[in-house]
């Protein structure tokens, strides 16, 4: 019964200052809606990094010279093909495993040019790789062993050079030499900052020749599973390791990559969070002040209250409700702005966002906790009134 | 209360106030009961402590000395908690600024006591009813304080003072605020509920004809009962 006058008269006193209380309320508004949206963008972006680096294929291994790192330039690469059949050797099957060398060139079919990258792979790319055709054929073994001069387009190479055509059986030039389209990529969108959908692929052999380098970049191998990732790997380094004892090599897995990414993404939501996390500081000062400010205007009401039989915790409670309720409905207004806008974004930007729902319960709890830590010192003050000198005070 | 013991009982009754470092006697050794039933009317010069009384005997107060039973229960050692239930329990107070919640119906304004002794909000409204009848406000429950004259305030402060049935009731100067016609059937309605309902009544005037109407009068002065028209001639201090 006494919780419930509380409640009544905690909402009472925000009802009749109303404009007062929303204002109280804009801080914990701006600073759990900041939270919830920065949330769902963390979460959105992590998702959708994920998301493309599964999207390449299970159980996958990237071996390449150097060490793996994000921020410096890929060391240049020492591998050939004698090191290739070193590695189909360690991992057994040639269909698992497939290499790239990557080139910048032009690329022109008729009046249509564009810069691309070249990449020279195997016939087992699309083995290793998630890579559906959207039309014709890939590479075959006999491409690559002979050297010949076809080509595989992404879907954007496509559509550029050929518009509505059909690109299989048409001639292009890469480099001004030319080539003949053999299939085209079904289009795959971007994984890990790179557009797969501008790619060319043409035999690892004639890429070399086209360059003028027997050169490498790196490895791709799919692991039969994901037991074994790690030690295949490991075994694939120390081989390549006793080829060129001066050199390093590593090998990562898709958790290794996703595990970095992650760490970044997760830092950079951290921080951003705690930015926000400042403004439900800021915004719980307000409470308290504003708190602080209420007692003092009801402070003849606190003395009545007392005088009829009020104990201090009544009068606390009813003060402590008051901060937790316009806290707890800002932290909802923020809520469900922050929900709204982290919607509007992922539907209306290539922006990922998705609302998790622990974001909003912990933002609510923030909130709520936010209220019921700024309230304290007002409520205590409240209770602790002199019911004499209260009732004299005008 | 039944038997021997007195609504409220002060023995030796002191209350100092610090002020500023110093020390400022308000009342300097009190001691009087009263008994249930009773209709007593203090006066005195201002600054004579009649207000300073009123608080320890509601219970609003602590005394710096001396011994004060309200309901038979001393109250030195009870923590603000434990008086504010026996403020609930024993004590009805009507003031001079009446004091009702400003966006508050007259009905809840009365039923607020019932709040805190932890009643349902439907007895609690059916008690208020009831009392606001008894003081003639039947038609103005959901009336709120700005919407009734000073002697509606004042008599809705009355029926929240009386809806927890207590031993005593404590108006300090009640007709202060009002004129003289108005404050006239304040004082005649707590004379009937005295003689009716048989609730003690304390009452600090100013007014001599008023104080006179009274059973039994005390005056103060400086702190001190100077006389008292009830007790024997020792209770009295010098
Ligand atoms: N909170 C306080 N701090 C210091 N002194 C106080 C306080 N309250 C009352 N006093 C002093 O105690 C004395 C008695 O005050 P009290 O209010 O009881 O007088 P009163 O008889 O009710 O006067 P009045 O008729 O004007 O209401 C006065 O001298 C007053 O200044
Ligand atoms: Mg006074």
């Amino acid at each position: 019964m006494r919780f419930a006058e509380a409640w009544r008269v905690a909402l009472d006193a925000l009802r009749a200052n109303r404009l007062r209380s929303m204002l109280t309320m804009l801080g914990m508004v701006i600073g759990v809606g900041a939270v919830v949206i920065l949330v769902a963008l963390g979460t959105g972006t992590r998702d959708a990094v994920q998301a493309q680096v599964e999207g390449l294929g299970s159980n996958l291994l990237i071996v390449v010279p150097g060490q793996v790192n994000f921020n410096a330039a890929p060391t240049v690469s020492k591998l050939d093909r004698t090191d290739l059949d070193a590695v189909v050797k360690v991992v057994g099957d040639r269909d698992r495993v497939t290499v790239s060398l990557t080139s910048g060139e032009n690329v022109r079919a008729g009046n249509n040019a564009m810069f691309t990258s070249v990449l020279g792979v195997l016939e087992s790319t699309p083995k290793v790789f998630l890579r559906d055709l959207r039309t014709g054929t890939y590479l075959s073994r006999t491409d690559v062993d002979t050297g010949r001069r076809v080509a595989v387009l992404g879907d954007k190479v496509a559509r550029q050079l050929y518009g509505a055509r059909d690109p299989v059986g048409q001639q292009l030039s890469i480099a001004g030499v030319r080539f003949r389209v053999i299939g085209v990529f079904a289009p795959l969108g971007q994984s890990l900052g790179v557009d797969r959908d501008n790619e060319v692929h043409i035999p690892l052999t004639t890429a070399q020749r086209l360059i003028g380098t027997n050169r490498i970049d790196a490895f791709a191998v799919k692991a039969p599973d994901s037991d074994g990732i790690d030690s295949l790997g490991r075994d694939i380094v120390a081989e390549l390791h006793r080829r060129h004892p001066d050199d390093e090599f590593s090998a990562v897995t898709q958790g290794q990559i996703l595990g970095a990414l992650g760490e970044i993404l997760g830092v950079l939501t951290a921080v951003l969070a705690a930015i926000a996390g400042i403004s439900l500081l800021v915004g719980g000062v307000g409470v308290s002040n504003i708190m602080l400010v209420s007692v003092r205007e009801r402070t003849r009401e606190i003395g009545l209250r007392k005088a009829v039989g009020a104990r201090p915790r009544d009068i606390g409670l009813q003060f402590l409700l008051e901060a937790v309720l316009l806290t707890s409905v800002g932290g909802i207004l923020g809520i469900v702005i922050g929900v709204g806008v982290s919607l509007a974004v992922g539907a209306l930007s290539p922006v990922p966002a998705v609302v998790t729902w622990w974001s909003a319960v912990l933002a609510f709890g923030v909130s709520a906790g936010v209220g019921i830590a700024f309230g304290v010192v007002p409520a205590q003050r409240a209770g602790k009134l002199d019911p004499v000198v209260a009732l004299r005070t005008d | 209360m039944t038997g021997g013991v007195p609504a409220i009982e002060a023995v030796g009754v002191e209350r100092t106030y610090a002020l500023d470092g110093v020390d400022v006697p308000a009342l300097r050794g009190v001691t009087l009961t009263i008994a249930d039933g009773e209709y007593v009317a203090i006066v005195g010069p201002s600054g004579s402590g009649k207000s300073t009384l009123m608080h320890l005997l509601g219970g609003l107060d602590q005394p710096t000395a001396g011994t004060l039973r309200i309901g038979g229960r001393d109250v030195s050692g009870l923590d603000p908690g434990e008086m504010a239930h026996l403020r609930n329990a024993t004590i009805g107070f009507v003031f001079q600024a009446f004091h009702l919640l400003g966006r508050t119906s007259a009905l809840d304004n009365v039923a607020l006591p019932l709040v805190y002794r932890g009643l349902g909000a439907r007895q609690r409204r059916a008690r208020a009813a009831q009392m606001l009848e008894r003081v003639g406000l039947g038609h103005r429950m959901l009336h709120r304080p700005n919407q009734m004259s000073g002697g509606e305030q004042q008599r809705v402060a009355i029926a929240r003072a009386l809806v927890t049935e207590p031993v005593v009731l404590l108006a300090d100067e009640p007709t202060g605020n009002l004129d003289s016609a108005t404050g006239a059937a304040v004082l005649e309605l707590l004379e009937r509920l005295n003689t009716d309902e048989g609730v003690a009544v304390v009452l600090v005037t100013h007014d001599r004809e008023v104080a006179a109407r009274a059973r039994r009068q005390i005056v103060m002065r400086d702190g001190l009962v100077l006389s008292d028209s009830a007790a024997p001639a020792g209770e009295v201090a010098p």
